[in-house]
This record gives C-alpha cells, sequence and structure tokens, in this order.
C-alpha cells in the first residue's frame, strides 16, 4: 500500500469523505474506475499529479511522444474492451495528443484523455503552454470537461468513463488546470446523472420482428458486420444466427475477426480491397442486415449503386448512424448484442440454398491470390507465414498496403485480435497500439504489420518498448515507397512517383531496433522469411523484422474510388499481357526504388 | 425549406460553441439561432432554423441529441406551433417622409421607440415575413442599421417542450 494517496475510507458500506488534493482525487479516480495501467508523458502543470503518480500504485507508461500514449490507450482498449487512459500536458502536449483522439473517436474507441492546463486564472492570457484543447477537440470527442474546481473530479471523472463506454464508445478528454490538482477536496463518489444523455440499447420489439420477417423471405440474404459487433461483444450471437439461417457474412476492417474467416460463410472483408465474392454477394443480394457498421465510401463504393437489389436491415447503437449513408428500409435502434439475441429468438432454420452454392461458387472463382515468387519476397507471403507461425497472435497494422494486406492475408478468427485504423487511416498507429495491446493481453503474442513509410511515423516508442519491457513484435513490409500513394499513382496518375518513392533514405532498420536495444532481424530472400518470423517470436524482447519486399506489389482486387462494388479489378491476375508488362514493371521498380544491392 | 427546431439544452458554458462547431462540421445551414433562458435557470431554450430537406433535418436532429448538454430536441412543424421574431430599425427620416413612416408603423402595429431630427428607431414583433415585410417598405427611406433576434417559437395549444 503507497501512502501518498489518502484512502478514502469505507464505513457499514458507507463512503467517508476523505480530505486529499485535487491529483490525489484524480488518482482515486481512476482507481474506482478500475484503471489499471495509464500511457503518458509529464510536463509543468501536471507536476502535482505525477508527484502523486509517483507515491501510488498506479502503472505509468512513460512514453516518448504524446500522439503514442493515445494510441497505446486505444490499442489497450481495443485488446481489452476496457477504457484506455492517456496523459499529457498542456499546450503541446495535449495538442499531440489530437491525431490519437480523433483515431479513436473516428473507429469508436473508448478512452478518456487526461490534458494538463495552465492554471485557471490563467487561462485565455495566452500563458505559456497554453493551448485551448477543449476547444480543439470538440469535434473529435464524445463529450470533454475543462475542470475548474477539485470538487467536481469525482463527478467529471466517474461521467467521463461512463460515456467513453456506454452507447457508441468513444474517447472523452478531460482538461486538468494546474491549480485545480493542488486544491483540497473532500473525495466523494457521485453517482452518474446526465439528464441528456441517454445511450439506446434495448432494440424495439416490432423492429426485431421486422427484422426476422425480412431475414426469413430473402432469398439472398447478406450479413454486413462492422465494428459494433466488437464493441457489444456480440461475434457469438453473429455466429449463432449466421449458422442458423445459413447466411454469409462479410466484415468492414473494423469488423475483422467477429466471424472466423475460415467458417464457410465467411466471406472476408468486403469494400475497395475486400474480395470479390464478398462485393459480387453484395451486389446481388436481395437483403443486407448491417450490425454495427456505418456504410462508409471505402464500404460502399459508389453509393448510388451499393446493393442495388437489396432491402437493408439496420442494427445501429447510434440512431444517427441509420438513414445518414443509404437509405434504411428496417432501422433497428439497439446495441448488436441485443438485437442478434432478438433476432435468434425469433428466426426459424433455413437451410442452405442456391445462393449459397453460388457464394461458393464465386468463392472458389475468385480467391485472394498474389504471384508466387522464389527470388524476392512477396509482402502477401510474410502475412502467411506470420499467420502459419503465429495463428492466435493480436494483429496491429499501420496503414495502407500493410494494412489491406494484413487484413486479406491473416486468418482472423477473434474480434478482439485485429486492431487497426480504420476511419482516420494514420500512419503510425499499429506500433503504440501494439505496445497498448500487449499491455492489457500480455499473455498474447502482439505483432504489428507496418511499412516501412509508417513505421517511422511512431517509432520513438521502440524506447517505451524497450525500457518498459513490453515484448511487441513488428513486421516492416519494406518496399522503399508509400506504397499505397504509389499504387495509385501507377494506375491512376500514369506512372508520376510525386513523392512516394523512399528508397534508400530510410534508416536501417535493425540497426534503428538495436540502437534503442531492442531486437532487429532481416530476411532479404523468401528462404529466409520463415527463420526471421521463428526468431523472434522466440524472444522475450521487444523485437523488429525488416522484411525487404517486393517494391510494385499492389493491393489487390481493388474497387476504384467512385466505382460500383461489381466493378472490382483483380490487378495482377488479369490476363497474360497485362502480367507481362507487370513483369517487366517489377524489374523497373526493383532497380528505381530500392536499389537491392544496397543491402 | 426551412425548419424550426427548439433545443433545450444545459446552461453550462461552451454549450452554443458545441452547436455551431456541430453545424459547421456536419456542414448544416443554420438560418437563425436564438437563445434564452427557460422557466428553469438550469436550462436554456434554442429555436434554430435550419435549411434543407427531411433527410438534413433528420440528421440535425440525430446529431444535435448525441451532445451531452442537450436534453432535448423537437421539431416545430409550421403548422402547429407559432413563431415571432423582434427587429430593429433606424430609418433615415426628414420632414417629407416622417408620417409616411409613421402609417407604415402603425399598419404593422409596430412601435417607434427613438427619435432624433435625422432618424427614427423602430421596434417590430412577428413572424418572418411581417418583418421581412416591413423592412421592405422602410427600404425606400434608407434603413441606417437594422438589428433582428432571430426567431423564437412554440408549439400551439396545451402541448409543451420541456426538460
Amino acid at each position: 500500500m503507497s501512502q501518498g494517496i489518502a484512502r478514502t475510507g469505507s464505513e457499514n458500506g458507507r463512503d467517508v469523505p476523505q480530505k486529499m488534493t485535487g491529483a490525489q482525487a484524480v488518482l482515486e479516480s481512476l482507481k474506482r474506475e478500475g484503471v489499471d495501467v495509464v500511457f503518458g508523458l509529464p510536463g509543468g502543470v501536471l507536476l502535482p499529479l505525477y508527484d502523486a503518480i509517483y507515491q501510488s500504485d498506479l502503472r505509468h507508461i512513460l512514453v516518448r511522444h504524446e500522439q503514442g500514449a493515445a494510441h497505446m490507450a486505444d490499442g489497450y482498449a481495443r485488446a481489452t474492451g476496457k477504457v484506455g487512459v492517456c496523459i499529457a500536458t498542456s499546450g503541446p502536449g495535449a495538442t499531440n495528443l489530437v491525431t490519437g483522439i480523433a483515431n479513436a473517436y473516428m473507429d469508436s474507441v473508448p478512452m478518456v484523455a487526461i490534458t494538463g492546463q495552465v492554471n485557471t486564472w490563467l487561462i485565455g492570457k495566452d500563458a505559456f503552454q497554453e493551448a485551448d484543447i477543449t476547444g480543439i477537440t470538440l469535434p473529435i470527442t464524445k463529450h470533454n470537461y475543462l475542470l475548474r474546481s477539485a470538487k467536481d473530479i469525482a463527478r467529471v471523472f466517474r461521467e467521463a468513463f461512463y460515456i467513453a463506454r456506454t452507447g457508441r464508445p468513444g474517447p472523452v478528454l478531460i482538461d486538468l488546470p494546474r491549480d485545480v490538482t493542488v486544491e483540497e477536496v473532500e473525495f466523494s463518489w457521485p453517482e452518474v446523472n446526465l439528464p441528456g444523455y441517454h445511450p439506446s440499447f434495448k432494440a424495439h420489439e416490432m423492429q426485431i420482428k421486422k427484422a426476422a420477417k425480412a431475414l426469413m423471405e430473402a432469398e439472398r440474404p447478406v450479413i454486413y458486420a462492422g465494428g459494433g459487433v466488437k464493441y457489444a461483444s456480440a461475434h457469438k450471437e453473429l455466429y449463432e444466427l449466421a449458422q442458423k439461417i445459413n447466411a454469409p457474412v462479410t466484415t468492414t476492417l473494423m469488423g475483422v475477426g467477429c466471424f472466423p474467416e475460415d467458417h464457410p460463410l465467411s466471406l472476408g472483408m468486403l469494400g475497395m480491397h475486400g474480395t470479390k465474392y464478398a462485393n459480387y454477394a453484395i451486389q446481388e443480394s436481395d437483403l443486407i442486415l448491417a450490425i454495427g457498421a456505418r456504410f462508409d465510401d471505402r464500404v460502399t463504393g459508389k453509393i448510388s449503386s451499393f446493393a442495388p437489389l437489396a432491402k437493408i436491415v439496420h442494427i445501429d447503437v447510434d440512431p444517427a448512424e441509420v438513414g445518414k449513408n443509404v437509405r434504411v428500409d428496417i432501422p433497428v435502434v439497439g446495441d448488436a448484442r441485443n438485437a442478434l439475441t432478438g433476432l435468434l429468438r425469433e428466426v426459424l432454420p433455413k437451410d442452405r440454398g442456391p445462393w449459397n452454392e453460388k457464394v461458393e461458387t464465386w468463392k472458389r472463382d475468385y480467391p485472394l491470390r498474389y504471384i508466387p515468387d522464389m527470388n524476392i519476397i512477396k509482402p502477401q507471403y510474410v502475412i502467411e507465414k506470420l499467420c502459419e507461425l503465429a495463428p492466435e497472435a493480436i494483429i496491429t497494422t499501420e496503414v495502407g498496403q500493410n494494412q489491406m494486406w494484413a487484413a486479406q492475408f491473416f486468418v482472423h478468427k477473434d474480434p478482439q485480435k485485429f486492431i487497426s485504423s480504420g476511419g482516420l487511416g494514420t500512419m503510425g498507429y499499429g506500433f503504440p497500439a501494439a505496445i497498448g495491446a500487449k499491455m492489457g493481453r500480455p499473455e498474447c503474442e502482439v505483432i504489428d504489420i507496418a511499412g516501412d513509410g509508417s513505421f517511422l511515423m511512431n517509432s520513438q516508442e521502440l524506447a517505451t518498448a524497450v525500457v518498459n519491457e513490453i515484448p511487441v513484435k513488428v513486421a516492416i513490409l519494406n518496399n522503399g515507397c508509400l506504397g499505397m500513394v504509389r499504387q495509385w499513382q501507377e494506375l491512376f496518375f500514369e506512372k508520376r512517383y510525386s513523392a512516394t518513392i523512399l528508397g534508400r533514405t530510410s534508416p536501417d532498420f535493425v540497426k534503428l531496433a538495436e540502437a534503442y536495444g531492442a531486437v532487429g532481424l532481416r530476411a532479404t530472400k523468401p528462404s529466409e522469411v520463415e527463420g526471421v518470423i521463428r526468431a523472434a517470436l522466440a524472444t522475450d524482447r521487444p523485437c523488429l523484422m525488416d522484411f525487404i519486399v517486393n517494391p510494385a506489389e499492389k493491393v489487390s482486387p481493388m474497387v476504384p474510388a467512385g466505382a460500383t462494388l461489381s466493378e472490382i479489378l483483380e490487378l495482377e491476375w488479369c490476363d497474360e499481357v497485362q502480367c507481362k508488362n507487370l513483369e517487366k514493371i517489377y524489374a523497373e521498380a526493383r532497380k528505381d526504388v530500392l536499389g537491392l544491392e544496397g543491402y | 425549406m426551412k425548419h424550426n427546431i427548439a433545443v433545450i439544452v444545459e446552461n453550462k458554458s461552451g454549450v452554443l460553441t458545441r452547436i455551431a462547431g456541430l453545424f459547421s462540421r456536419r456542414s448544416f445551414n443554420i438560418d437563425s439561432l436564438s437563445v434564452g433562458a427557460t422557466d428553469n435557470p438550469e436550462y436554456s431554450r434554442m429555436t434554430i432554423t435550419v435549411q434543407g430537406d427531411r433527410d438534413v433535418l433528420e440528421q440535425v436532429i440525430k446529431q444535435l441529441s448525441k451532445l451531452i448538454n442537450v436534453i432535448r430536441v423537437s421539431e416545430l412543424d409550421h403548422s402547429e406551433s407559432l413563431e415571432r421574431e423582434l427587429a430593429v430599425i433606424k430609418v433615415s427620416v426628414d420632414r417629407e417622409n416622417r408620417s409616411e413612416i409613421m402609417q407604415i408603423v402603425n399598419i404593422f402595429r409596430a412601435r417607434i421607440i427613438d427619435v432624433s431630427q435625422r432618424s427614427m428607431i423602430i421596434e417590430v414583433t412577428g413572424d418572418e415575413e411581417k418583418v421581412d415585410a416591413i423592412v421592405q417598405l422602410l427600404r425606400q427611406f434608407g434603413i441606417k442599421e437594422l438589428a433582428r433576434t432571430g426567431k423564437v417559437s412554440m408549439l400551439r395549444g396545451a402541448r409543451v417542450i420541456k426538460a
């Protein structure tokens, strides 16, 4: 038991208020909310808070950039389902959190961000390290608070955690002026009383009945599941429903893992880089059951021709999502698990039919595939090997080609084991998110699938991983370029590779890892891939794997922006002439981009 | 299409910013916005006029309802509610047009609340159309300054919109 924290006593089960400082009240509030770890970086106005942390038993992970703290809290939240907490000082510390908060907001991640603020009497005076962080984060938080008195700390923290984790989860920011943290206060833990906040939970019985009837009548149903299934822990109910009515299931990027991808009913991911069969199924479907998904533009393609034949049933906990992007025939507002449980009660078992056969033909005819190569490492091959050697690992990703390949070629089966920045598409997310995930699930292997561009955006967190002995693994698919943008330039900008070729300007990643005290490994040939992965999995230290992959490789298939889902192209498997051309491009790109001899 | 909505909000600092920020972020068009206390000092009432079709209106209402400090959002259907706006108008006057202006003021049941040798301030209350009409008529004399409050609106009959 630490000495610095004033504990609130309990007498006959009732709280006896105790005197403490604002900083101690913050820590007491975190304790009451069950927080076991926070990610942060101190600063001037946070001195009293960090002094209290020093004397407490709260686990604090010191990061090297506040953006890392926000992504770690985010990764922790996604891997555990609990609220992630990050701390940053006023001004630049707070603004450095902004990307991480926006990221959590877009992906509905439960998070509480605590920022230091200048003394209340200095607010608005452009004081040193002052930033209006509540103003700045207004459109990227579910709610935020500027505390003005220590008396409000307990209430505000309790509300913040409640808001962050209930309904559609999201980040809540608490701005904490310095003087509030030193003010003396009598701590008591009030009940949440928010007259303007009533998150929907129970789905309307009538709407469930309508949805069930539509499902029963449908001949070509598709279940389209998103992140809402994860947050509601509704994957078991989803599985049961799909089995019971023999409906194929496709997931969004956020929903990856909430339906096992090795199941015959799985269609994998849909949308821009989804599977051909998922997109074909959507376009020919006569009923789409959307669960916890929001019809994002990367999912729907050209919205006016999305699922033209289908009735749409939309289950979502956020009423504002229903009808936002597409017309919905049967809206069901409520928690995904609650709604799915209701549906399971209403529907009768349905046998396999011609639709299942048609879908299976598509699956057979248009699998995800790539051209294997004996001489140069294909990034997809690396992912397949990772999946083979660490099938139970938590996978986090950066953003771009690495992310799409990780979604496509790893066989995902667990809703909490694929962690990726979906809505905001934040490069630099995956590595700190992996550290956060590992803190929350230390028993799991955690692997960040990264690109050479993305990884450098938060590579400073190698120090965090090493110092705190958090043995995460990073697999860099090093193609010497900002691959996804380069791919678009190749396809739509006549190969004018404006500002996307990194080539040998990136550091030697093995030396970089070693400089931080982590393990660095490299594979330049396909035959070395397995050995490197095995060595990485064998070490109990943070480890970076540098895979020198084919720079010309593209993510395929692809729905060009603004096209209909059925206009999905396979970029490498078109015809023989195109294949020949691509070989030429490969050869040129290898020479221009990577200068392979360099390694 | 214009829609009036009544929004009951917690009377806390920053609430107006949250609402204005939501409108700009989601590209909703505010035609007018007025805000004032209710009979309960903990809550304020806003009347917001938005431009857009039914889908836009539905999104506005749903997005506003998501704000933690917003207690209630209701549409005020034009046929079931009344609306009032107050305008004060400073008009140029001279000896020749003074009586004509006063006639217009009488016809509109407006009031003259300030007079000087060369100007007059007219106060008028009514729905948007009425205020527009008097402004239009007074324009010929030269409007020096114009301030409008924006609309407030309320359901007719016994039904109420309260926290």
